[in-house]
């Protein structure tokens, strides 16, 4: 292999940002014509135009005229809504603040890192959009952030304006820190599922405290204004209603008495994630309204992902729960058309339902449904082009958009191959790149990137996981 | 091979909780199948070998594929399975797995008997580990997957692989080769050095990396010049009685059919100068080898097709490494093994729990330039020939074992079903840990 790979990684990622920048200059209005558009919210239109005017849907429907709209012709092509990732920790710089069992003071906000080149990669799969999740090392972790896949673009502008806040939760294995301890440290609590209910609800007793001793003061019952608490204002949010809580967990038992516990305080749960036994309470699921998200068929990774089955997702689809597909991976995000495909084949949810797992329903979990998540008018122009049908086997995203502008483009990612190829050529012969025998220093070894190759081996902290 | 991967990764990191039985599924123990004259008419039949033949009849008998074609006298007695409009496919083959030794890697490791310890165990042999009654094999086989290559992953000589069916009460009935290869994991210089809990991975020093890829390169050639000398003393003593044989080792004793060229050294290996060096190893020891993981094969199709090394491939999901590597660099793998001319098949490298997806892989494949017909020997014919059984499976034609899935549509496709399977001629139930949870919660109300 070639010398200076570090190198020349850094130089390179910088090469892609004016194909990004042009991209975005290519934005403006859009018609794109002649697809077969699978809507997610009104069944499959055939030989249908969609026309994008400032970055939304502003028509769709037959023989559109283009004004002075660019035309992407996609005769034979298939239209779906941008894919969104309802469990992710791509950009993501830190996953885990996992000294203390209550981490609530965090914010994925502040770790996010707008040049992953897993976000490319996402988007090459027809990602646009994600829950950026805390990792599940605590009963109670960090502050969640909702994003869209604006490769190129300043970290300010990925997180989605309006989107409510979330926070993660977490029980089972990965709180209990079952399967490992850190040397040097002593056991953290809790150790056990009892325990890791309690953490919850000393922190939601505590919040409630919190809350009355501020909502006192703010009546003019005390002179004195409480000491700001960083841990408990966002569980405070959660009380009010105003914060999702998104909530790792395995076990039925335990997943239940989280439900309850949020009952008993008076919120509602925003999602169950992971959820490898939610079918066996599907109906209870049902009733308090939590949506859940899954992978479609992963198990067996661990114990707590043995009494698993791939007919999750019908059988939650069956009771009425409002189920997503998630990749909690770099590499599985690439693929989840072909997960949202499974939903089908286990079980037999019918098409529009499948593709609203990976599309319409994150979108209503995360809380932006209103604004994506389907091909409907006034809504974003987050879109993906495909090959042919995206449950085939054989489909790729052609073209990726994120409100109106083209993000990724699989005809000029190929052309401009030969650019990068010419310009790795160029680095290689500067002195810096020399060889060690030819007085350079000894190479960086490039490593496989540890933390999306492992898949979703499962975000307790003792992986730096995806 | 990413499998590997992992599991060093959650070997270094997991201490694994202890007291946790192993997760087997009595109730599948009597899903063996029923054996009988079976004839699968109205079908249509995707031999692989050949071309697709509509309307016509598959016949079983014996454990075998007795006859196929439109023009096919069937057995009196025969069991007639009315296949109009579905597919009959060769069940399809994966050749790189662990299937049987890795059931459920963290927080039972007990169910956990990939990874000797140890670096030089040659006599660590597949066979003997494999759990015949895990709940892997069925899920595995209801999506079309009839027959896995499993093999063990630890150390530099991880031990000796398996070909196995995915049906059977003991190894033995399950055995089609019972010692297959010998898995190499061949030194590489790596930074990477495990995970740390609470920190995540280590990288450890460039020279240091060097210095263990060095050790381990001494340690393997040691190893096989103690091998050859063994097999030297035995031979001399074969022929002369006056000369005593070596006392026996069992380790050198199982490297023997290895280092005489017998049967294939299967080498762990991804990048293109490592590729390049383990096949220059095989050809200076002249030893018979294969090439498991191969992410920059392509890039050593020169030398590959020089030597006759085929190529297994195993990382149709995983990321491309480097960062200014195009998106789709290992989706397009095969695509370039395939038009580079080098003999390949298409892969899982998986412990166990996701060999399923076997279809999906090479489909993925066929979504980045492999040609559909090609995607599908990838996981068939191909896997067959270079397991050296394409003798007895991977296509349907008369003569074969009746590995045999009946679909309603491509069996690449994530939303095809699988109708009817045989293993060996015998019908098997669809059944499976998934199918019996779904049974048992799915009327819950």
């Amino acid at each position: 292999m070639k010398r200076r790979i570090g190198m020349l990684l850094g130089l390179a990622a910088l090469a892609m940002l004016p194909f990004s920048a042009a991209a975005q200059q290519a934005g403006g209005d859009v018609l794109i014509k002649n697809a077969t558009v699978m809507t997610a919210s009104r069944g499959t239109l055939e030989n249908t135009d969609i026309l994008i005017r400032g970055g939304k849907i502003a028509r769709i429907g037959k023989n559109l005229p283009a004004g002075t709209a660019r035309v992407i012709d996609a005769t034979g092509k298939f239209v779906t809504p941008g894919i969104i990732d309802a469990h992710s920790h791509t950009m993501m710089d830190a996953v885990n603040e996992g000294t203390l069992s209550v981490t609530s003071m965090t914010r994925i906000r502040d770790v996010l890192d707008p040049k992953d080149v897993a976000i490319y990669r996402g988007l090459a799969g027809g990602v646009t959009a994600a829950l950026l999740l805390h990792g599940s090392a605590n009963a109670i972790g960090g502050q969640s952030s909702t994003v869209k896949f604006k490769y190129g673009r300043p970290v300010e502008e990925f997180v989605v304006e309006g989107a409510p806040t979330g926070i993660k939760f977490a029980m089972g294995e990965n709180p209990k820190r079952a399967n490992f301890t850190i040397p040097g440290q002593p056991p953290r609590y809790p150790r056990t599922r009892m325990g890791v209910l309690e953490v919850m609800r000393d922190a939601f007793v505590r919040a409630r405290d919190y809350k009355r001793s501020w909502d006192d003061f703010r009546a003019g019952k005390t002179r004195v204004p409480p000491r700001r608490d960083m841990e408990l204002e966002p569980i405070v949010e959660i009380l009010e209603g105003k914060r999702l809580v998104h909530a790792h967990g395995y076990r039925s038992d335990e997943q239940l008495n989280l439900l309850r516990l949020a009952e008993e305080f008076g919120f509602r749960v925003g999602t169950l994630q992971h959820g490898l036994e939610a079918f066996k309470f599907a109906p209870e699921i049902a009733k308090h309204g939590a949506g859940v998200s899954i992978f479609i068929d992963s198990w067996s990774y661990k114990l707590e992902g043995y009494d698993a089955t791939p007919y999750n997702a019908y059988m939650l689809w069956k009771a009425g729960v409002n189920v997503s597909i998630n990749s909690d991976s770099n590499e599985r995000m690439r693929r989840l058309n072909l997960d949202a495909a499974k939903a089908m084949k286990y079980g037999g949810v019918p098409e529009q339902d499948a593709l609203k797992m990976i599309t319409l329903n994150p979108a209503i979990q995360l809380g932006i449904g209103n604004r994506t998540g389907s091909i409907d008018q006034n809504k974003d122009a987050d879109i993906v082009i495909w090959s042919e049908h995206p449950f085939s086997p054989y489909a790729h995203p052609e073209i990726t958009m994120i409100e109106g502008v083209v993000y990724f483009d699989r005809k000029a990612d190929i052309e401009r191959r030969a650019l990068l190829a010419k310009e790795r050529e160029e680095l290689e012969k500067l002195d810096i790149n020399k060889a060690p025998g030819s007085g350079g220093a000894a190479p960086r070894i490039p490593t496989e990137r540890v933390r999306g190759d492992i898949g979703h081996i499962e975000d307790s902290d003792i992986d730096d996981h995806d | 091979m990413r499998f590997f991967n992992a599991f060093f990764a959650l070997a270094a990191a997991a201490i694994l909780a202890s007291g946790i039985a192993a997760q087997s599924d009595a109730s599948q123990q009597n899903k063996t199948g029923r054996a009988g004259t079976f004839a699968i008419v109205n079908a249509r039949i995707v031999p692989v070998t050949g071309p697709v033949i509509e309307n016509g009849t598959v016949v079983i008998r014996d454990g075998k594929i007795a006859a196929v074609g439109t023009n096919v006298s069937i057995p009196s007695g025969a069991e007639r399975i009315d296949a109009k409009g579905l597919s009959v496919y060769p069940g399809m083959i994966d050749a790189a797995t662990s299937l049987g030794l890795a059931e459920i890697p963290l927080g039972a490791n007990a169910t956990m008997d990939v990874a000797e310890t140890g670096s030089m165990n040659a006599n660590a042999k597949a066979i003997t580990g494999i759990n015949p009654h895990t709940s892997h094999v069925n899920v595995t086989r209801v999506n079309g997957v009839t027959t896995v290559h499993s093999a063990p992953t630890g150390g530099t000589i991880a031990g000796q692989s398996a070909v196995i069916n995915l049906n059977g009460s003991t190894q033995a009935e399950m055995s089609v080769i019972p010692e297959f290869g010998l898995v190499i994991n061949f030194p590489r210089v790596t930074t990477f050095g495990g995970f740390q809990p609470g920190v995540g991975p280590i990288t450890v020093d460039f020279n240091e990396a060097v210095r263990r890829r060095d050790n381990q390169i001494e340690e393997l050639k040691k190893m096989m010049a103690d091998a050859e000398a063994y097999a030297k003393a035995k031979d001399a003593s074969a022929k002369d009685n006056s000369i005593r044989p070596p006392a026996t080792d069992l380790r050198l004793e199982a490297m023997l059919p290895y280092i005489r060229g017998e049967r294939p050294m299967l080498i762990a290996v991804e990048r293109e100068r490592d590729i390049r060096a383990a096949v220059k190893f095989l050809a200076d020891n002249k030893l018979k080898g294969i090439i498991v993981g191969g992410q920059e094969a392509w890039k050593a199709a020169d030398d590959l097709k020089k030597n006759n090394v085929p190529v297994i491939f195993t990382n149709i999901y995983s990321l491309p490494v480097r960062e200014d590597d195009p998106y789709d660099f290992l989706f397009e793998g095969p695509a370039q093994l395939h038009r580079a001319g080098v003999k390949f098949a298409v892969a899982t490298g998986d412990g166990g729990a996701e060999v399923r997806d076997l279809p999906y892989h090479a489909g993925l494949a066929g979504a980045y330039g492999l040609p559909k017909e090609e995607a599908l020997k990838a996981v068939t014919i191909y896997p067959a020939e270079i397991l050296g059984i394409a003798n007895r499976m991977g296509s349907i034609e008369a003569g074969k074992d009746a590995n045999i899935v009946v679909t309603d549509g491509d069996i690449l496709d994530p939303r095809t079903n699988i109708k009817y399977l045989f293993i060996g001629g015998r019908l098997l139930p669809l059944t499976s840990r998934h199918t019996e949870l779904f049974d048992s919660f799915k009327d819950r109300k």
